[in-house]
């Protein structure tokens, strides 16, 4: 089983020939890329361009239609329960429990990782994203900005080896991409992270960049 | 996976899907006020006197599986449409999400029958014959509805016409599990003399019961290891 906190270094990520279709339209055609562990992998394009749909594809939520994806550690594939443990994920599309709080969505999160669920670890999560202040607010009286903030303590709960970031700074104000971007650079000293983005300072970034077209 | 982490996540997500159910009453109230009303309705204006044990018993098993497609149904069409399915793809076995759902679809369909059962023997006013066979095929028709809604609930949240599949899908997986609860709440509730079950101590009852209770049986746990086989392939794009 891997184990996220010292399964670090020898993580890589191979993208190999993926190509995906929604019946006659395709998204995606031949795309490869290999990141590694302290690296960041950028996916930009324009909207409509796949960026969501091939990030997508490196979380294991949608199958590509040709080639594949490969999750390495030390060398060794991963299983699709590595897969799970091995990934911290951002997106516009993840949601929470609405008639929970902050505090219990977290909670939940932990136990089905198998973290300790202590009210102290996910306090100090919600702290660390300045959540610590609204931990006990139902998480559907949350502003857009206060979700985008959750989204990066769900992500960063296990000390994945691989973040997946899209649209990282969506409806954050200053403080919240400030503390994105130094999330992210702390995060590339030990970990290998996908940004899809269209920002351009977040595509200077990247030290391998997959350009997609429209 | 091992089964300790396998059973944690289970429990989570149990845990999780009562609290989210307490704050919200989602399911359980759509599926409470159906059952009620259905039931009072019939027991309204149909004379309970005019209806033998087999007519008595299909309208319990019709509440009860109606409202069982009502509300259980929703534990897996929720997580779709408020997007939180994503959240447990990312952290959850797909194993784990199917046992969590399922725990929490008998305790809801458990719930309701606990309600229904004794305000149809009630309003019918009818006093079983045998009480323990009564409760054997609530509790084995419970777990039986509970086990096949719970997968079919898992294929209709993926599709875009849900209500279409949905009713295409549950009448032919529910209909063996269905016939073999109405047959034995029928035997239940008809005075026939009792022979003994032989399928648990103290259950006395016609002995053509003790097969549909086998049956019943049979069916919930064909449908949960079936379930298991196929949720990989249903949960996963």
């Amino acid at each position: 089983m891997l184990d996220p906190l010292t399964g670090q270094g020898g993580f890589e990520l191979i993208v190999d020939s993926v190509s995906k279709s929604y019946g006659a339209r395709r998204v995606l055609r031949d795309v490869t890329a290999r990141a590694g562990a302290g690296q960041v992998l950028v996916i930009a394009g324009p909207n409509g361009s796949g960026k969501s749909t091939l990030i997508k594809i490196v979380a294991r939520l949608i199958r590509p239609t040709n080639g594949r994806v490969l999750w390495k550690l030390d060398g060794r594939a991963l299983t699709a329960a590595d897969v799970r443990r091995a990934i911290g994920m951002v997106s516009p599309d993840l949601t929470f429990y609405d008639e929970l709080s902050a505090i219990e969505n977290l909670r939940f999160f932990a136990q089905v990782r198998g973290l300790s669920a202590t009210p102290e670890f996910v306090k100090s999560l919600l702290d660390r994203f300045g959540l610590r202040g609204r931990s006990g607010d139902l998480v559907g009286a949350y502003s857009s900005g206060m979700k985008q903030r959750l989204k990066f303590a769900f992500a960063l709960m296990h000390n994945p080896p691989l973040l997946l970031l899209d649209e990282p700074t969506a409806n954050l104000d200053e403080r919240g991409i400030a503390l994105v971007y130094d999330t992210i650079a702390q995060a590339r000293l030990c970990k290998c992270v996908v940004i899809a983005t269209n920002e351009p300072e977040e595509v200077r970034l990247g030290d391998v960049i997959i350009q997609l077209g429209a | 996976m091992s089964s300790s982490n396998w059973a944690r996540e289970a429990l989570a997500v149990l845990a999780k899907d009562i609290r989210s159910e307490y704050r919200t009453r989602y399911a359980f109230s759509a599926v409470l006020l159906f059952a009620v009303t259905a039931l009072a309705v019939v027991s309204f204006s149909v004379s309970p006197y005019s209806l033998d044990a087999d007519v008595q018993a299909a309208f319990l098993w019709i509440v009860l599986f109606f409202s069982a497609m009502t509300g259980l149904s929703r534990s897996f069409v929720r997580e779709e449409e408020s997007r939180t399915a994503m959240s447990l793809r990312l952290t959850t076995a797909p194993e784990a999400v199917y046992m969590g759902k399922l725990l929490f679809n008998i305790a809801l369909q458990a719930a309701v029958a606990a309600v229904v059962v004794p305000l149809f023997l009630v309003l019918m006013d009818i006093a079983p014959t045998h009480p323990g066979l009564l409760a054997w095929a609530t509790i084995l028709g419970t777990l039986a509805l509970a086990s096949s809604s719970t997968i079919i609930a898992a294929i209709v949240s993926r599709a875009n016409a849900k209500g279409a599949i949905f009713a295409v899908l549950a009448f032919p997986v529910t209909l063996p599990g269905l016939s073999s609860a109405i047959r034995a709440t029928t035997a239940a509730l008809r005075g026939e003399a009792g022979s003994g079950l032989g399928l648990v101590a103290g259950v006395a009852g016609p002995a053509g019961a003790a097969g549909d209770l086998r049956s019943l049986a049979a069916y919930t746990v064909l449908m949960i290891a079936s379930s298991l086989l196929l949720f990989d392939f249903v949960w996963d794009d």
